[in-house]
């Protein structure tokens, strides 16, 4: 019986934030997928307030919603892995808890207001907002990076992780829709950041394929169009 | 600790999130400067320490500009450790963060709306509200305080249950929070607003229902929580 149990799958970024962070401490953990359109007992019963993924289950007991998960596999092993993710000092800690609400707040909801769009015009200004979004993690980027690889210096942050599970979103919309997103000219940092970030042992190892991204956007979207579409009939 | 520390917060009298840091300030026992806010008209200080967002609170410690409410409070109990505000353990730790988020999500915003809205719009909000509450009330149970016997990180979190949804609800004139339905919440409720520390931060309710009854008509046209 595996004392640690993950309950989502790598495609939804929130779950990939936690299967990174427990591959950075290499811990090992059974991954139990959910089937899409139904919510198992196991999640019923784990997550009764939210019945969302990702839920954590240590020891039998669960841990829900994602910025709390990661927080508690660097408390429960800190020096595992690759070390701590949150950061040592408690202002910094502040930096990265607060550009973390900030992904979560305001640039998530961005990049799928993208996805959701139903006009040009509605697409282009969320694509624009959410550019703008990313002007200012790029800024964050080069304040907290003090030139190192990651928002986290030298090694994977805690921002890092919670940004970073985006990445594959961003570029499979990036393809499918025929935009540019992170763009490199006006975001030269997050770019670099990208390449080191998707390089990393850790993150390769749990990393979705980005063809099979891809596949799932197409078909949450053509879902959507299908749903959009008998509504109207 | 340092010698001549520098605390500041940034804050408006009548705001539930700014009271959360001082609140969390005054149980540490941590000396601090309060600067009222004119948030029709934002100081440069504010501005420039929360430029993303430009609200309170905002705490400033030896010139750092630490801002969002929940960050703070853990700020706070990671920098002064006397009396701590999260537990140590990491399951509980988790959990309380888990509520505080939880309070900040979903609560609030449910219980804000069902105040200044009409109609099925309203009794939809109130659904969600009395929902929220009803999880909060059962996850207290017969506990003193959501932090076991002394005020903790979710205890700060949901003071605005415990003073501004009364005000709210009276401006308002529905009937949200009461004793027949969340008999653990009121129980909280009045343990919290006796305790020494909180009345000696909480903002008086006869000045508080003034503003809100003042800016009824504003908050009814924009919903904001911006008053």
């Amino acid at each position: 019986m595996a004392a640690v149990k993950l309950i989502g799958s790598p495609i939804s970024p929130f779950v990939l934030r936690t299967m990174i962070a427990l591959s950075l401490k290499k811990v090992e953990y059974e991954l139990l997928p959910e089937k899409l359109g139904e919510k198992s007992e196991l999640l019923l019963k784990s997550n009764p307030v939210y019945k969302k993924i990702p839920v954590l289950i240590h020891h039998d007991r669960p841990i829900c919603e994602s910025a709390v998960i990661v927080e508690y596999i660097d408390q429960v092993w800190p020096e595992s892995g690759y070390g701590a993710i949150l950061p040592a000092d408690a202002y910094h800690r502040a930096l990265h808890r607060f550009w973390t609400f900030y992904v979560d707040d305001k640039l998530f909801p961005s990049l799928v207001a993208i996805g959701k769009a139903e006009t040009e015009e509605a697409k282009a200004e969320a694509v624009e907002q959410f550019r703008a979004g990313l002007r200012l993690l790029e800024e964050a980027f080069v304040k907290l990076s003090e030139g190192k690889a990651f928002f986290g210096g030298d090694h994977v942050g805690f921002l890092d992780v919670m940004l970073g599970c985006f990445v594959v979103w961003i570029e499979a919309m990036e393809e499918v829709l025929s935009l540019e997103l992170l763009e490199e000219a006006t975001m030269p940092a997050l770019h670099g950041w990208v390449v080191s970030f998707r390089a990393h042992e850790a993150v390769k190892e749990v990393m979705p394929e980005s063809g099979k991204v891809v596949e799932f956007f197409k078909m949450i979207r053509a879902m959507r169009m299908k749903a959009a579409a008998d509504a109207a009939n | 600790m340092a010698e001549a520390e520098q605390v500041k917060v940034l804050r408006f009298w009548a705001s539930p999130w700014s009271f959360r840091v001082e609140l969390a300030l005054k149980l540490k026992g941590v000396p601090h400067e309060k600067v009222e806010e004119d948030l029709a008209n934002k100081s440069p200080l504010l501005l420039a320490s929360n430029p993303i967002h430009k609200k309170i609170p905002v705490l400033l410690h030896n010139g750092k500009a630490i801002p969002e409410s929940l960050i703070i409070l853990e700020y706070i109990d990671e920098t002064w450790t006397d009396n701590p505000i999260l537990p140590k353990a990491p399951h509980e730790r988790g959990m309380a963060r888990f509520w505080s988020r939880f309070i900040d999500d979903k609560c609030v915003g449910a219980c804000w709306m069902s105040c200044w809205t009409e109609g099925e719009t309203q009794q939809m909000f109130m659904e969600q509200a009395r929902a929220c509450l009803r999880i909060l009330d059962d996850e207290l149970g017969g506990r003193r305080f959501f932090g076991g016997e002394s005020i903790g990180l979710v205890d700060i979190s949901a003071s605005f249950f415990a003073l501004w949804l009364g005000v709210l609800q009276e401006v308002a004139g529905i009937s949200l929070i009461n004793g027949d339905e969340f008999p653990n919440l009121c129980r909280w409720i009045e343990g919290f607003v006796a305790s020494d520390v909180v009345t000696e931060c909480l903002p008086p309710r006869d000045k508080l229902l003034a503003v809100f009854q003042s800016k009824k008509q504003a908050i009814l046209a924009t919903k904001s929580m911006v008053y």
